[in-house]
Formats: C-alpha cells, sequence, structure tokens
C-alpha cells in the first residue's frame, strides 16, 4: 500500500499541454473535445485552441479529439514526463476550398505564393502595437515608419499603394499613397495575418504587385458558445497603455455574433536622451461581426469604426531649408518639452468606418457563389501649427469613399481540379474640403474600377501542385484639379494639356484629368512536394498598377512633410514581372525555409528629393514623383530548431538589393539588411513559462543614390550642401519577453507576458523612419500584458 | 435569396445616390497663411526720403521665385526708423498678416542679420512678456559702404533662450515663416 502511494507521486504528476490546430492553415480550434479514452474525461481547448491536462501517470494515454466540422482523430500518446503537443485536425467540410476568396480567409490564400502566417498566439504579444510592428515577424517584411504610431508593411522593398491589405475580406481603401498614411485597423480585431509576397493572390487584387497582407478574424464554430477575452497591455515608453475586449457567442445552429472594442493611449515617447515631444497617441476602436454560416450556406455582416488621434513629432515640422539643415546637423530634435499626454499640432485625426455585407450558397456538383460588398468611409484631419483664425482649423481634410461588390464563383466538382471566376467592381470618391485655406493636395476625384479574374488549381499528383491565373483590371480617374498657372507651364502642361482645363482662374486653373488604364495581371506557379520534409516552390508572375492620386496630381506643401511635392500627369503604369522561388525544410525538430525573388518593375514610381522651390521663406526642399525602371532582387531566411524540451533558437534574415536600371545607380529607401537570432527557454511544468532574448542586427545602407542638393542660405549667406541621402549607421538591439500562462478553471485562464524592448537603452536611427533627420528611435522600453480568457 | 436582394438594393442605392452629385465644380482654394509680401519701410528720423525693401512671391508657393527690391541707397550716419508689412496677396483683397503678427507677438519674432560694417540694428518694440517683436526697429548707419540685412520671421521662437531677445538667432529655434537677404548701399 505505502509503495503504490510513492509510486503514484513519483509517476502519476505529469501534465500534457498543447494546442489543438486547424490542419490547413494553422489556426487555433476553440472548442474542440479531448477525449481521454483510458480514464474517461473529457476536457476542451480555449480561445486560443489551447488546453492542458493534468495529474498524469506515466504510460499509454488514448486521446480522442473531436469537433464539429473536422474528423475525429485518434492519437496515442507514451507518457513519459511533462509533454507538449500540437495537434492537427482536417476541417474535412473545408477541404474543398484552397485557394480562398470568400474574405473568411482561415486558409492559405495562395497555392504556390510565398506566404507566410502570423498565429493569434504571436499576434496578441502585439496588441499594444500596429500592423507595421507585427509584420516585422516574418522575415523580408519590415515597415515604414512616421514616428513610432504611424506604420506600414513593407514587403521586399515595396509599400503603399503596392500592398494590399485585405481586412476581414475588404481590401482597405484609406489613402494608402502617402508615407505618413498607416492602415487604419485594429489588429486585436484579428486571429492571424498572412503575408503574401508578390502579387500572386490575384482573386484578391491585381494592382499589388508588392503583396498582400491578409487579417483573418475569428472563424465562427457551429457550437452553442460564449467567450470572452480581456487583454491589459501597459508600457513604460508612452506611459501609456491598451486594453482590448472580444465577447462572442455562438449557437450550434450555425448563427453566431462577436464584438471587440479596443482603446489605446500613449503620451509622448522617449528616446534614450530626451522626450520625443508630441509623439503621442489615442486610439479608439469598435467591430462586430455577425451572421450564420453552414456548409451549404452563410452570410456575415461586419461592421468596423476605428479612430485615431496621432502625434506628429514637435521637432520634424519646418519652415524653410535653413530649418532643414539646422535638423540634419543638430545631433537633437530642435524642440523638446516635458512629457505629456496633450497631442498638440501636428497631428492627425483619422476615422475609418468599414461596412460588409457576404453571402454564400453551395450547389451540389457545381461548387460555390459568394457575392460580397463593401462600403469604406475614410475620413482624414491632418492639422498644423498655424497662425491667427486658422489655428484650429485642419490643414487637410480629405473624405474618401469606396463601395466595392464582388461576385466569386468557385467550381470545386473534382478536388483535383478548382477553379474560380470572379469580377468585382468599385467606386471610390474623394472628395478635398476647400474650408482648410490650404490648397488641396490631393483633388477631389473620382474613381471606376472593373476586374475580373480566372483562377486554376490542378493537383496533379502527391508531389506537384499546379496553380495559374490571369485578371483584367480597368481603372479610370476622373478628377477636378486647381493647378497655380505658374506652376502649370512650369511643368509644361500647357503644351501636353492645355485641351483639359475648364476654367481659368487667373493665377489657377481648374483643370479635370480623365485617365484610363487597362491592366493585365497574370500569375503561375507550382509546388513540388519532393517528400515529407523537403518541398520547393515556384512562382512567376506579372502585374501592373495604375498611377495613384498622389503620384499623378501632387502639387504643393506637403504640411506635414515639410516638403513641397510634385505629381506628373504624364506617368503610365507600373509593370513588375517577379519570379520567386522558395524551398522548404522541416523536419521534427528543424525548420528551415529560404525564400528568394527578383523582380523587375518597368515605369517604376518613386519620390526623391530634387532640390529647392524659392519662397518668401527662403528656398524649401522640393521633393518629385520620379518614373523610371528598376531591379530588384534578394533573399529571405528562416531558420528554427529546437535542441531539447527546454530550449529552441531562432534566426531570420533578410537581404534585399534595389536598383534603378535606367539612371544606373541604387534605388531610395531600400530597406538595409537585417538579421535577428533569437534562444528561447521553455518550461511547460512551471505554469508554461518561456522565456527568450532576441539580437536584432540592422546593417546601414551603403547602397543608396545620391540625392545631396546645394541651397543658397540667406543666414549663411551661401550655398551649402544639404546632407539628405546619407543613411544611419547600423545599429545593435536586445529584446527580451518572458510568459507564463494560469488556469483558474475550466473556463478562466490568464497570460501574463513582460516583455523589454531595446534593453540596453541603445540609441539610433532608422532608415525606414522618415523622421529620422530630426530624431533618435525610443529607448528602452518595458510592458507587461495581461491576457483573461473566459 | 432575400439576403442577396438585399445586398443587391443597398448596392444600388448608393451607387445611385453617388452618383448623382457629379459635374459640381469645386471651387478654387487661395492659400490663406502665406505671406507673399513683405514690405519694409525706413524713415530717417529727422527727414530725409524714406527706403523701402521688398520681396513679393505673387505665386505664393508656386515655382516662380520672389522678386526682391530696394528703393535706394541709405544716408551716412543716419538713424532710420524701420516697419514692417506682411501681406497675403493671394487674397483679393489682400490680407494683412502684420496684424495678425500683432495680435500674437509672443509667438513671433523677426530677426536681423547684417553683413557689412556699416549697418546696426536695434529692436523698438515689444511683447506682453518684454521681449522684442521687430514690426518696429531702428537701423543706423555709419560710413559708406556695401552691405546686407537678412530679415527672418520666425513663428513659436524660444524667446527666453540664451541671446535670443538680443536678436541672436542661433538658438532660437521654431518655424521660419518668412526669410530674405537685401543687399543695400550706404553712401552714394
Amino acid at each position: 500500500m505505502l509503495h503504490s502511494c510513492i509510486m503514484f507521486a513519483q509517476d502519476c504528476n505529469y501534465r500534457l499541454t498543447g494546442t489543438i490546430e486547424d490542419f490547413h492553415d494553422g489556426t487555433p480550434i476553440v472548442g474542440a473535445t479531448i477525449y481521454m479514452k483510458n480514464l474517461d474525461t473529457y476536457t476542451t481547448s480555449n480561445i486560443d485552441g489551447y488546453f492542458s491536462i493534468d495529474d498524469l501517470c506515466k504510460g499509454k494515454l488514448i486521446l480522442e479529439i473531436s469537433h464539429i466540422g473536422c474528423e475525429t482523430k485518434l492519437l496515442e500518446i507514451d507518457v513519459t514526463g511533462d509533454m507538449v503537443r500540437i495537434i492537427k485536425l482536417e476541417h474535412h467540410i473545408e477541404e474543398l476550398g484552397e485557394v480562398k476568396v470568400n474574405g473568411k480567409g482561415q486558409l492559405k490564400q495562395t497555392a504556390t505564393g510565398q506566404e507566410s502566417k502570423i498565429k493569434s498566439e504571436v499576434l496578441s504579444n502585439y496588441s499594444a502595437l500596429t500592423l507595421g510592428d507585427v509584420v516585422k515577424e516574418i522575415s523580408g517584411v519590415q515597415s515604414l515608419n512616421t514616428g513610432n504610431v504611424i506604420t506600414k508593411p513593407i514587403i521586399n522593398g515595396l509599400h503603399s499603394s503596392r500592398v494590399a491589405i485585405i481586412n476581414n475580406g475588404v481590401r482597405l481603401q484609406d489613402q494608402d499613397w502617402g508615407i505618413e498614411h498607416a492602415p487604419n485597423l485594429d489588429i486585436n480585431a484579428s486571429s492571424s495575418i498572412s503575408v503574401i509576397k508578390g502579387s500572386s493572390a490575384l482573386a484578391l487584387s491585381g494592382d499589388a504587385i508588392g503583396g498582400v497582407v491578409v487579417l483573418n478574424p475569428k472563424r465562427a464554430i457551429r457550437k452553442d458558445s460564449l467567450y470572452g477575452q480581456t487583454t491589459l497591455n501597459g508600457q513604460s515608453n508612452g506611459r501609456g497603455g491598451s486594453v482590448s475586449t472580444k465577447l462572442g457567442k455562438s449557437f450550434k445552429s450555425g448563427w453566431y455574433v462577436d464584438g471587440i472594442a479596443t482603446y489605446k493611449r500613449l503620451g509622448d515617447f522617449e528616446a534614450p536622451d530626451y522626450v520625443l515631444s508630441n509623439s503621442g497617441t489615442e486610439f479608439r476602436s469598435f467591430s462586430i461581426n455577425g451572421g450564420f454560416s453552414s456548409f451549404e450556406k452563410g452570410f456575415n455582416a461586419f461592421y468596423s469604426v476605428v479612430d485615431n488621434t496621432i502625434g506628429i513629432l514637435s521637432a520634424s515640422h519646418l519652415g524653410s531649408i535653413q530649418d532643414l539643415v539646422n535638423a540634419i546637423n543638430s545631433d537633437r530634435p530642435l524642440i523638446i518639452r516635458d512629457f505629456t499626454y496633450d497631442i498638440l499640432a501636428p497631428r492627425q485625426e483619422i476615422t475609418h468606418h468599414m461596412a460588409k455585407a457576404e453571402f454564400y450558397k453551395r450547389f451540389s456538383s457545381f461548387g460555390k457563389i459568394t457575392l460580397n460588398y463593401n462600403y469604406q468611409n475614410n475620413q482624414r484631419f491632418e492639422f498644423d501649427r498655424r497662425r491667427g483664425d486658422d489655428r484650429d482649423k485642419a490643414a487637410v481634410d480629405l473624405k474618401l469613399q469606396t463601395h466595392n461588390l464582388r461576385l466569386d464563383v468557385q467550381l470545386d466538382k473534382t478536388i483535383k481540379w478548382i477553379s474560380n471566376f470572379g469580377v468585382s467592381l468599385g467606386y471610390q470618391d474623394n472628395f478635398a474640403n476647400p474650408e482648410t485655406g490650404v490648397r488641396r493636395l490631393i483633388p477631389d476625384y473620382e474613381r471606376y474600377d472593373f476586374g475580373i479574374y480566372g483562377l486554376l488549381k490542378h493537383q496533379l499528383n502527391d508531389n506537384w501542385l499546379l496553380d495559374a491565373g490571369v485578371r483584367y483590371d480597368f481603372n479610370r480617374i476622373d478628377a477636378k484639379k486647381f493647378y497655380l498657372t505658374s506652376r502649370w507651364e512650369e511643368r509644361g502642361y500647357d503644351e501636353d494639356f492645355s485641351d483639359i482645363i475648364i476654367e481659368d482662374f487667373g493665377t489657377q486653373l481648374l483643370t479635370n484629368p480623365q485617365f484610363n488604364y487597362h491592366n493585365i495581371s497574370a500569375s503561375l506557379g507550382a509546388k513540388y512536394d519532393w517528400n515529407e520534409s523537403n518541398s520547393v516552390l515556384f512562382n512567376a508572375s506579372i502585374s501592373s498598377r495604375a498611377p495613384n492620386p498622389s503620384e499623378l496630381f501632387s502639387d504643393g506643401l506637403h504640411h506635414s512633410a515639410a516638403r513641397f511635392e510634385l505629381g506628373d500627369l504624364r506617368f503610365d503604369q507600373e509593370r513588375s514581372y517577379r519570379l520567386g522561388v522558395s524551398y522548404k525544410y522541416d523536419v521534427e525538430a528543424t525548420q528551415l525555409l529560404i525564400e528568394g525573388f527578383i523582380n523587375r518593375i518597368n515605369g517604376f514610381l518613386y519620390l526623391e528629393p530634387i532640390g529647392t522651390n524659392e519662397t518668401t521663406r527662403g528656398p524649401f526642399p522640393e521633393w518629385a514623383y520620379m518614373q523610371t525602371n528598376a531591379l530588384m532582387y534578394g533573399v529571405d531566411f528562416t531558420f528554427s530548431h529546437t535542441f531539447n524540451e527546454s530550449f529552441s533558437y531562432t534566426n531570420k534574415s533578410s537581404i534585399l538589393f534595389g536598383r534603378d536600371t535606367q539612371l544606373e545607380r541604387p534605388l531610395i529607401d531600400i530597406p538595409p539588411a537585417r538579421t535577428e537570432n533569437s534562444i528561447r527557454f521553455s518550461k511547460v511544468s512551471w505554469n508554461d513559462f518561456s522565456a527568450g532574448i532576441t539580437s536584432e542586427l540592422v546593417a546601414k545602407q551603403n547602397n543608396f543614390p545620391n540625392n545631396d542638393f546645394e541651397a543658397f542660405l540667406p543666414l549663411e549667406g551661401e550655398n551649402v550642401l544639404v546632407e539628405i541621402s546619407e543613411t544611419p549607421d547600423a545599429y545593435h538591439l536586445l529584446h527580451f519577453d518572458a510568459q507564463m500562462k494560469f488556469s483558474f478553471s475550466k473556463r478562466l485562464g490568464m497570460k501574463v507576458r513582460l516583455g523589454i524592448d531595446n534593453i540596453l537603452d541603445t540609441s539610433y536611427r532608422n532608415l525606414l523612419n522618415r523622421q529620422r533627420f530630426f530624431a533618435d528611435e525610443l529607448g528602452r522600453n518595458v510592458n507587461l500584458q495581461i491576457q483573461l480568457n473566459y | 435569396m432575400k439576403t442577396f436582394k438585399l445586398i443587391f438594393g443597398l448596392f444600388l442605392i448608393i451607387g445611385l445616390h453617388s452618383c448623382s452629385n457629379d459635374d459640381d465644380n469645386p471651387p478654387p482654394v487661395n492659400e490663406e497663411e502665406v505671406i507673399t509680401t513683405m514690405t519694409i519701410t525706413l524713415t530717417p528720423q529727422g527727414g530725409g526720403t524714406a527706403i523701402t525693401m521688398r520681396t513679393q512671391d505673387l505665386d505664393g508657393d508656386g515655382p516662380n521665385a520672389p522678386v526682391v527690391t530696394v528703393s535706394g541707397a541709405l544716408a551716412t550716419n543716419t538713424v532710420y526708423n524701420g516697419s514692417i508689412e506682411l501681406l497675403n496677396e493671394l487674397e483679393n483683397p489682400a490680407e494683412d498678416i502684420t496684424e495678425e503678427v500683432e495680435e500674437e507677438d509672443d509667438e513671433h519674432q523677426f530677426f536681423f542679420s547684417l553683413t557689412g560694417t556699416n549697418a546696426t540694428t536695434m529692436y523698438a518694440d515689444m511683447d506682453g512678456d518684454g521681449n522684442p517683436v521687430g514690426l518696429a526697429f531702428t537701423l543706423t548707419t555709419t560710413d559708406a559702404g556695401a552691405n546686407s540685412i537678412t530679415v527672418t520671421l520666425r513663428h513659436e521662437p524660444a524667446k527666453d533662450a540664451a541671446g535670443v531677445s538680443d536678436g541672436d538667432i542661433t538658438n532660437a529655434g521654431g518655424e521660419t515663416d518668412i526669410e530674405e537677404t537685401f543687399n543695400f548701399v550706404v553712401g552714394v
């Protein structure tokens, strides 16, 4: 008796933990039933797909895992100690559709694209941050920043209008042309993010020559359940934090509804040596998603609103080239005030509404039809430091409204051959409010889009998966644009475009530019699974992008950028020819992914400093959009290895080259080489404890064009070289994070995470931050996150 | 199919609505805050010919450079009362920006930077805090010679910073609202 008691104490205190994931895409499966056959007890997976079984004895354990819509899985586990298992379930009702076009986007977006996924577990670490921060998880993807809050993804060196952002099946339309225009969304509303490098996701867009970022909401489950999650974040840098709450209810009948609300408030951020004055932010968002889903038919209605106020660094606001030279020559920002939560001018105030309605129906021996309508309303105000009566008036006041209707037909009678056909119709209206008292940087315009596509996927045999797609897009832009007569003549438009003048106001001309663009995109790909651990992927694509309103029409002072920006009506489309090759090696302890690409872009549009414009304020920096032919190529590398139960290592590296083949010089603003090494320690028996240290090394970009220009500085009484081209030095940062999970009851769980970014409080500047001329990046930031699941 | 109809109907309604507000031409916007013209009038104390220095940029932020004029030479060994007028001539009638600067004089300051050895300047006005503004100033000439004066208006300068209230721009910071160099001659 005594003997067996001791045996029990020694051998029956083991713990099995793990996650239940979808076989196709690795998203967590909520509410899966885990039945321990030989113990006759049950447990279920929580909102993260996580489960744990305590007090296990040494020996065989038989698990039966089941979930609505999934094939029930039997699993035999030999318990020898504390163990972790990732269990993948096959959603067999969904096995028909790998190329997702219906917006629920739970599965892979492409069959042969260079696609990576950020799972909800990783995503939740970024609850208080932005999309631009989280996508850096993927090798080869970086973020383009204006300060610390305005961030946008750069995929293989391409950004803004070249990257489509799809949120819950809707392509975000929010004036994405500007570097300082960040995507308006709440990442807390997504359960995973997919990034597709290149333009192979033709069902989603034809002109995203850089790539596509897809934010997937949590999938609806057919089960009676009520669940919630609240995430609290606090951080030392910015002295603030965020709170985000999700609540969801689903029914076995297929009805579901969930809502998410997020609030974030941060004061001035701090660099190691000073306060970054006026860099605070206030963010509010709310969304509600509901509908009915079954295998045969379903509908989804979604509404979200994001309201964001963002301070722009005071010291980045310039009046003349003298101010710019002073800023470049100074180590410190020229305005440093005490810390405050106040957000003064210059600042942005953006409100983005999105509404979507979607309906689908399946027909036997045919396939599936999906119809999606969405509407977006983006109101953007930019406030500037102004004088007199205009003090509280916005300097930019733009309202962008977009309607989109999409019909997709999927033919999946045979699993070996799946094809999709679709049509997309879009209408967009931009209104620039004249009440600002500032000449419109972006004019009033209407844009009409029509797209049609066909995709084909073929599973040739167990080894080969082939796909091909073709898409045609028509874009028409019809603008009402004022030009200063002097500018009109300086650009030579009086010779080429005299027929578009509709009214002459003396010093200004009202014109009506109307442009039509025809774009053809195509993609061809193949995936070869050598064996269980080796696979190779090839993808070739052609795509074109029509110039955006900013590239065509910019003309005037961009207050928040402190420069003149000039577009050109003569611009043609960009045409990209991209070839991507990936090699993947995946065994239990080691994963390796090497992704190479080469991208030839004819008619590549970019913005660069060209000199000065003479004003009564003295000479002012002038930037112009240019068009050239470009060649970009690079390699992204991801490697991870698990040494034993406790230690694992990850490396992510990327290197990229960009050349202007017409002017035979490097392209401007190409992300520098980057490598990230991290070591992680995990101990399941300590409440799932894990901690990691990450080293981030970013090289100096030595390949940059020389855009330095000479300007006469009245105060110095001489010509001075404005050294605007030099790139920042290399930098190295260390980051730390640790987390633990606690389970209070079957329903109530908690995750606690502590992170320290930039542990050594290193001062550095980042080429990909537009404010690099004015201030250092953030210093040390300690953040604490508490996540409650219930 | 009910949902289908609903969605389709919604699209139609919104589509029609948005097509109906076409063909109204937007009104032009005249830049409200640009200072197109700065006129400095130098009136000799005790009488004589007043001198004007002017910079005028009638296309505002357009590509044309400002036109800079100085009406004539200054007399030797003379004290001039200087006054500055700022206009936005993009608006019709022209907007007097001088008044705005006067109203917000604690946030504005002119700086006068001279090259040559034949003239000096002094502030002749103050804001509510006793700091100089520069809308009124004196310019004192000595011997004959060629000189230049750079006049800079800074918005939100650090008036308390070292040397700023003495007219030294080095530590002033703020944002440049206007800056022009005038070449002038003292004596004939």
